[in-house]
């Protein structure tokens, strides 16, 4: 995030305010009653209860593949940190990394994962935010950061105020860092990238297992979205602070082997730059926190997906649970071992979160419209949803296949179908487009085709699963500021104002 | 019975504190030339300390049991 907010500015906060807000509010409102009511253990297990068995496989596999490049990303990142500060080799730094996820996920339960959660997060904010505040006295205040921002801006070619307000140069992509138009926007990052990742988060689905009620499994996304609006201030100034101290100091970053400052270090050298020793520790190690916390709920979605999803469906049924549980441990191994392979082609970006969303669109995408499709509209059939998805996710591949982020060339960043149709002016902008062309792709193709199969499950077997044949929850006894509603349209409320006070 | 997650973070948060308090007063002045001149050890580890033991004062009055009404 820190390196988005160096390459795009301000316009990172989309990521929070358009993004993960509304769709945060979403999955409190609409989706957790179906998580809540059905007691399925995982995304792929609800898919398998409201259509059938492939298109939970179909899910589980796509499912398990971004885990695994989710996880590799953090490893990617936890050990450019060590290679940084500790001055190690990277490939040394890559296998201690994946030593210590491995001894950190075999010695924890579900019950430590939520306590270490609760521990990194206040370890972040009270890591970071003595960050914020030197480099924010340091460069002058935010009129400051703005004055230093504007040469970045200009000398990129850009209006003075492109890092520094979030919507105000949206109108063409030629206008903006992110090379983003407000429409592909809204539609690709808030709407098909969002909610596609939030509705069908693991640790989503995790919660509303654990939680006591209905109206408890409600509140927890809605709870969990407040402290992520505040986010911007400790996630993405540091990033900015950074871009505006390299363009006016000079080699603040250090420059990647492509010409481009690499954007990932901004973070790690912030803390270099103004935290003595002492504080220096507990800055450190509120970064290896957020890595840690990021790899290990990836490895583990992982571990539980092939266990159940994969292996205990489709390979080895009616095993012993001693059996299952050591291919989970197996599946932890292999997990880790392939994030290794992961994080190695994360060298080749140098904005990690561009690669993460390229993996989401791919994934998330299409997978949103079919939950859409599944949830508010009974029709939907089987086929319909794994023909609709496998379509979504092909629609993604040649897209991506067809398509070249500027200055790139053919290859592992698109355009590897031979002929390039389009030229987006940034990765962003490409992966965007992307989800939102998996989306179509698979809400059309679910639609046409559930239209013509036949269905095959019946309105009993569905009660629970989709909207309209679900009993509306009865809040009725609970006083109106304890309703999840209430919370819900709140923080909609504080999310537009901040985008307003940022335009 | 379920630990209090406050119990955790209040532990954690007072030790840093108090750790980084005390590095801040031996510590020489030199040190915080990268800082802008500003003890932040001391400073921050005073706001660290003052959050953990907030933190186990509640944990510690919610284990205290209630008296019936």
């Amino acid at each position: 995030m820190a390196a988005s907010g160096a390459k795009y500015g301000i316009m990172t906060s989309h990521f929070y305010w358009v993004g993960a807000m509304p769709a945060m509010v979403f999955v409190g409102l609409f989706m957790m009653p179906f998580y809540y009511g059905s007691r399925a253990r995982s995304v792929p297990e609800y898919l398998k209860l409201r259509f059938d068995e492939k298109t939970r496989g179909l899910n589980a596999i796509t499912f398990a593949i971004m885990t695994i490049f989710s996880s590799g990303i953090s490893m990617y990142a936890l050990a450019k940190l060590f290679e940084l500060v500790l001055g190690w080799s990277f490939h040394g730094s890559i296998i201690l990394s994946a030593v210590i996820v491995l001894v950190y996920i075999f010695l924890g339960g579900l019950t430590s994962a939520i306590y270490n959660e609760v521990l990194q997060f206040f370890l972040i904010v009270l890591g970071f935010l003595p960050l914020v505040l030197l480099g924010l006295k340091d460069v002058g205040g935010w009129s400051g950061l703005t004055a230093k921002l504007a040469t970045v801006a200009t000398n990129a070619g850009f209006e003075p105020g492109a890092w520094t307000h979030s919507w105000k140069y949206m109108d063409s992509p030629s206008h903006n860092p992110m090379g983003m138009e407000w429409f592909g926007l809204v539609m690709g990052l808030g709407f098909a990238l969002s909610f596609g990742y939030w509705c069908t988060d693991f640790l989503v689905v995790q919660r509303a297992m654990a939680a006591g009620s209905m109206t408890a499994a409600r509140r927890t996304p809605l709870i969990a979205a407040v402290p992520k609006m505040l986010m911007p201030a400790l996630v993405i100034l540091p990033g900015m602070l950074a871009i505006g101290l390299h363009a006016s100091r000079g080699g603040f970053l250090p420059i990647g082997d492509d010409g481009q400052p690499n954007y990932n270090l901004a973070i790690p050298m912030m803390l270099a730059h103004y935290l003595p020793t002492g504080l220096l520790g507990l800055g450190l190690t509120a970064l290896m926190a957020s890595f840690m916390s990021g790899m290990a709920g990836n490895v583990t979605a992982f571990n539980s997906v092939w266990t159940y999803d994969i292996y205990q469906t489709h390979i080895r049924p009616g095993q012993t649970d001693a059996h299952y549980l050591r291919v989970g441990h197996a599946a932890t191994v292999f997990g880790i071992v392939a994030s290794v392979l992961a994080a190695y082609s994360a060298t080749r970006f140098n904005n990690i979160l561009d690669m993460l969303q390229l993996v989401f669109s791919f994934v998330n995408g299409p997978l949103f419209a079919t939950f859409l499709l599944g949830m508010f509209w009974r029709r939907t059939t089987g086929h319909g949803a794994f023909y609709g998805l496998l379509t979504g996710t092909i629609t993604a591949a040649l897209h991506y296949g067809l398509t070249l982020p500027r200055g790139a060339v053919p290859g592992i960043k698109g355009g590897f179908l031979g002929a390039v149709l389009h030229t987006y002016p940034s990765e962003m902008a490409l992966n965007f487009w992307t989800a939102l062309f998996a989306w179509t792709g698979c809400f059309v193709a679910t639609l046409l085709i559930s239209l013509f199969t036949k269905r095959t499950k019946t309105d009993d077997e569905l009660r629970g699963l989709v909207y309209s044949l679900t009993p509306r929850i009865q809040e009725g006894s609970m006083p109106w500021y304890k309703r999840p509603v209430t919370l819900g349209v709140a923080i909609l409320v504080v999310s537009t104002l901040l985008n307003v006070i940022f335009w | 019975m379920r630990l209090d997650v406050r119990f955790p973070i209040g532990g954690m948060f007072t030790i840093i504190g108090a750790m980084l308090v005390i590095y801040g007063l031996v510590s020489p002045a030199a040190v915080y030339e990268r800082s802008l001149g500003i003890n932040v050890n001391l400073w921050w580890g005073l706001v660290l300390l003052v959050f953990g033991l907030v933190m186990l004062a509640f944990a510690v009055r919610a284990m205290r049991p209630r008296p019936p009404v």
